[in-house]
């Protein structure tokens, strides 16, 4: 590459980026300022360490294999529903934890539907409670979220390069390897990251499925440094540990990444010649049935349990959800800000090492963040005015990978293709935003945007160390139901949340996607 | 940020007027929820002091105790209630809390003498069950037994640190063979108590760790009687929830009246079927039918304040090692 097209300033990149790392390195200071004593990494420290490391790195692999056949047999195949189940597929992932370990149990647990069938047919029955419980757990949020991106890499493939294929004839293994394969490289490896620092940062899920505390993760050590050790050294320095960790598989993950470009197109829809034989249409079948159930079954369940719930819940829990809509929009705003010019930055950089700032708003704890913020605001002002405002940034920050992720390939691509072009027009800086790239980008916007809303809404966060009582997000609200014996009400504020979280991912992404179709 | 906090003060001025006091309670989340007793609390003491009472709520004690430690002296609270008898040394060595003279005729299964805490209300820790199920008599018996429970993490949860002090009380030095025999009767263990609440009613175990007081919410907000305790015979370990007033409160006054009025009739008679506890003093009318078919234990068991921190450490090394085998 001789000539890089410039066509993008990087200022308000990096400091979109400088912004990040530095509201995150400010909570970690002021931890830091306030600790006493420090014991240091103990051997149970370590063992949370260990135990974290492996279970992420089993989940990422196995979500991201998973998501390979399903994503597959989606840009595949059209039938009746496909557009409902690409949008239920960023349901998991937005589900309050409790709700989707409720979920899961009402499928895999002990009395759950797939015991139930086994006892039936006079089977041993299972147990979901172990490492594997854990992996399946996390499978579930992911695999969803892996095939969306590896969906959204398929459809920026040139729909020419199927037309050759197809002329040339070439069979279902050669495409693969010809076209797709190609793409894959350039997208797992990030899509892996990305899942590996979620699962990082796992804490109830991880416990409650794990069994016991064997199933220990590094967030579960902080959160007892914060709360019941109050030894803030300890916590610093975990979150640390979680800092570097995620740092690691982010520059890991960049650095196999191959610098290559697919190639333009002219946005033809895709046809696909390769995929009509029967095996083709039995294997793509096959991928989207197992894919649909594993994941409609426990959702299926969160449903049906919030129905019943719904009649008995107060309607304090709908003025919480009015205030949840507020804070879903208001990240999604700060999310735009901060995204759209990292993405510019990172795509126009060389190597896209960047991206690691932008794994850092999930890898470091929010309870850390949290805490730091408070120890900042505290001495200047009440922190309850602030508690919706942080609420909103750091969800945006925890929202901030997944929007460079869904941006930063579709982005690269363009300026690839046609910063060329457009510097020889010398469209530069904003007009080339608005003619070149936001029109091109615009699904993958509507996504990430879907994505924060609906991320944003179902996050429990921060909110609840700045609350008050007088603006409790919908979440929150769930707990105290749950807390408070309300079951019943609790899963009808789940299904809610659950409805709110979809519509809001549903109007973004749509809004996203009409233009493409049209 | 001289301009946050001028329009931090403009604002809060506008929402509380300069000569109508404000009192700020720091309490735990459940206890300010709209079905919880905070808001009847506020209403009845409003009703008698000519002042704003702000319960604050947040998380639960642990979370209450942190974020008391991380505003120190600063503080804008007047009262915190809601740490239980398993922070209240921790919670004294800050030096925050002020001695009170507040005194009552309590109704608890030991004395109370704390020169900075008082009593509101409490309860045993128990397992509950289904009345279809025949429960072991004690901790020996479930460990023998392939009944499955359910119990908190004692890293992030109150009543799994009151589990872990109740086996250490009841077998001291034979606590870790008690823990490695409950192994296999664990299912899971969860953060907090909601979440294995949950798991219980949605039938992943036979028991779950609560109080015994849980059937009585049952009873009368479900009319459901299928929920029991299980009386354990090594006795029940206890757990008591206490209000303290803040050395830098410039309320002082205000607030004793406030810890007064958490041990008068009007706040005990609300507090059993908001918080779904005993009360700390006998209400005149005295309590629901529903509490009356909650278990009795034999022997109210409870380490002493102090000492609950070495034992703590002691314990969870324990429970962690016979656990994580």
């Amino acid at each position: 590459m001789a000539l890089r097209p410039f066509a993008i300033s990087t200022r308000t990149g990096v400091s979109a980026a400088a912004l990040v790392a530095l509201l995150i390195l400010a909570a970690l200071w002021a931890v830091l300022t306030r600790a006493e004593y420090g014991s240091g990494l103990g051997p149970a420290e370590w063992s949370a360490i260990h135990f974290t490391i492996v279970q992420a790195t089993l989940s990422a692999g196995i979500s991201t294999v998973m998501a390979i056949p399903v994503a597959r047999a989606l840009a595949r195949r059209q039938f009746a529903g496909r557009g409902l189940l690409v949008t239920l597929l960023g349901a998991p992932f937005i589900l309050p934890v409790i709700v989707a370990v409720l979920g899961l149990l009402a499928v895999f647990g002990r009395a759950g539907w797939l015991n139930m069938a086994l006892a039936g047919l006079n089977l041993p029955t299972i147990s979901i409670y172990g490492l594997h419980g854990v992996v399946l757990a996390h499978v579930f949020f992911n695999l969803p979220l892996a095939t969306r991106l590896l969906l959204q890499a398929w459809q920026t493939l040139p729909a020419e390069r199927f037309r050759l294929a197809g002329q040339l004839d070439l069979t279902p293994r050669a495409v693969f390897r010809a076209i797709e394969w190609p793409m894959l490289r350039q997208t797992l490896p990030g899509t892996a990251a990305l899942i590996f620092v979620i699962c990082l940062t796992s804490f109830a899920v991880a416990l409650t499925l794990g069994g016991g505390p064997r199933a220990t993760t590094i967030e579960l050590a902080i959160y007892q440094a914060f709360r019941f050790d109050f030894d803030l050294s300890r916590a610093a320095l975990l979150s640390l540990v979680q800092l570097v960790l995620a740092g690691s598989a982010a520059f890991l993950a960049l650095w196999i990444i191959p610098n290559i470009s697919i190639g333009g197109g002219q946005d033809r829809p895709h046809q696909r010649w390769d995929a009509r034989g029967g095996v083709q249409r039995l294997v793509d079948s096959i991928a989207i049935t197992i894919g649909a159930l594993f994941l409609l079954m426990p959702l299926s369940a969160v449903i049906i349990r919030g129905l019943g719930g719904l009649l008995v819940t107060p309607a304090s829990v709908w003025q919480s959800a009015v205030i949840s809509i507020g804070v879903a929009l208001c990240s999604v705003a700060v999310l735009l800000l901060l995204a759209l010019p990292m993405a510019g930055w990172i795509a126009t950089a060389k190597r896209g090492s960047v991206e690691a700032i932008g794994l850092f708003g999930i890898a470091a704890s929010p309870l850390m963040i949290g805490t730091g913020w408070f120890i900042l605001i505290h001495p200047v002002a009440d922190p309850v005015l602030f508690a919706l405002p942080v609420t909103a940034l750091v969800n945006a920050l925890m929202a901030l990978p997944f929007a460079l992720r869904i941006l930063v390939p579709p982005l690269r691509d363009t300026v690839q293709v046609y910063g060329r072009l457009s510097q020889a027009l010398s469209l530069q800086g904003w007009p080339f935003w608005r003619w070149v790239i936001l029109p091109r980008l615009r699904p993958q916007i509507g996504f990430a945007m879907g994505l924060t809303g609906a991320l944003s809404m179902g996050d429990l966060g921060v909110i609840a160390l700045f609350s008050a009582q007088n603006h409790t997000t919908l979440p929150l609200q769930m707990y105290r139901l749950m807390g408070s014996y309300q079951i019943d009400a609790a899963a009808g504020a789940a299904l809610i949340l659950l409805a709110l979280s979809l519509g809001i991912f549903w109007i973004f992404d749509k809004a996203g996607r009409a233009h493409a179709q049209a | 940020m001289k301009y946050l906090t001028l329009a931090a003060t403009t604002f809060l001025a506008t929402s509380a007027y300069a000569d109508t006091p404000e009192l700020v309670v720091y309490t735990y989340d459940s206890f300010v929820a709209e079905w919880g007793p905070g808001p009847v609390i506020e209403k009845a003491f409003e009703e008698t002091c000519a002042c704003d009472l702000k319960f604050v709520g947040m998380g639960d004690g642990p979370a209450l105790l942190a974020r008391l430690k991380l505003e120190g002296a600063r503080s804008d609270a007047d009262i915190v209630l809601g740490l239980d008898t398993s922070l209240i040394a921790a919670a004294k060595a800050t030096d925050l809390f002020a001695s009170t003279d507040v005194s009552a005729e309590y109704n608890l299964p030991i004395a109370w003498n704390d020169e900075s805490f008082v009593p509101y209300d409490w309860g045993y820790f128990a397992f509950v069950h289904e009345t279809d199920l025949t429960p072991p008599h004690n901790f020996r018996e479930l460990g023998d037994s392939d009944v499955k429970i359910i119990i908190q993490d004692p890293r992030s949860s109150t009543p799994g640190l009151g589990l872990l002090m109740w086996v250490k009380e009841a077998y001291g030095n034979e606590a870790p063979a008690i823990w490695n025999s409950l192994a296999d009767n664990i299912v899971t263990v969860t953060k907090g108590w909601s979440e294995a609440y949950g798991l219980f009613l949605e039938g992943e175990a036979d028991m779950v760790l609560s109080y015994t007081t849980s059937p009585a919410y049952h009873i009368i907000a479900e009319e459901d009687e299928t929920k029991v305790a299980a009386p354990f015979d090594e006795g029940h370990y206890m757990q008591v929830e206490v209000v303290g007033k803040l050395a830098n409160s410039d309320q002082s006054d205000l607030a004793d009246a406030f810890m007064k009025f958490m041990v008068s009739d009007a706040a005990q008679s609300i507090l059993p079927t908001t918080n779904w506890m005993y009360p700390a003093v006998m209400p005149k009318e005295g309590l629901p039918a529903a509490f009356d078919q909650s278990i009795e234990p034999g022997k109210a068991l409870l380490i002493p304040n102090e000492a609950v921190p070495a034992l703590r450490k002691e314990a969870l090394a324990e429970w962690l090692s016979a656990l994580s085998q």
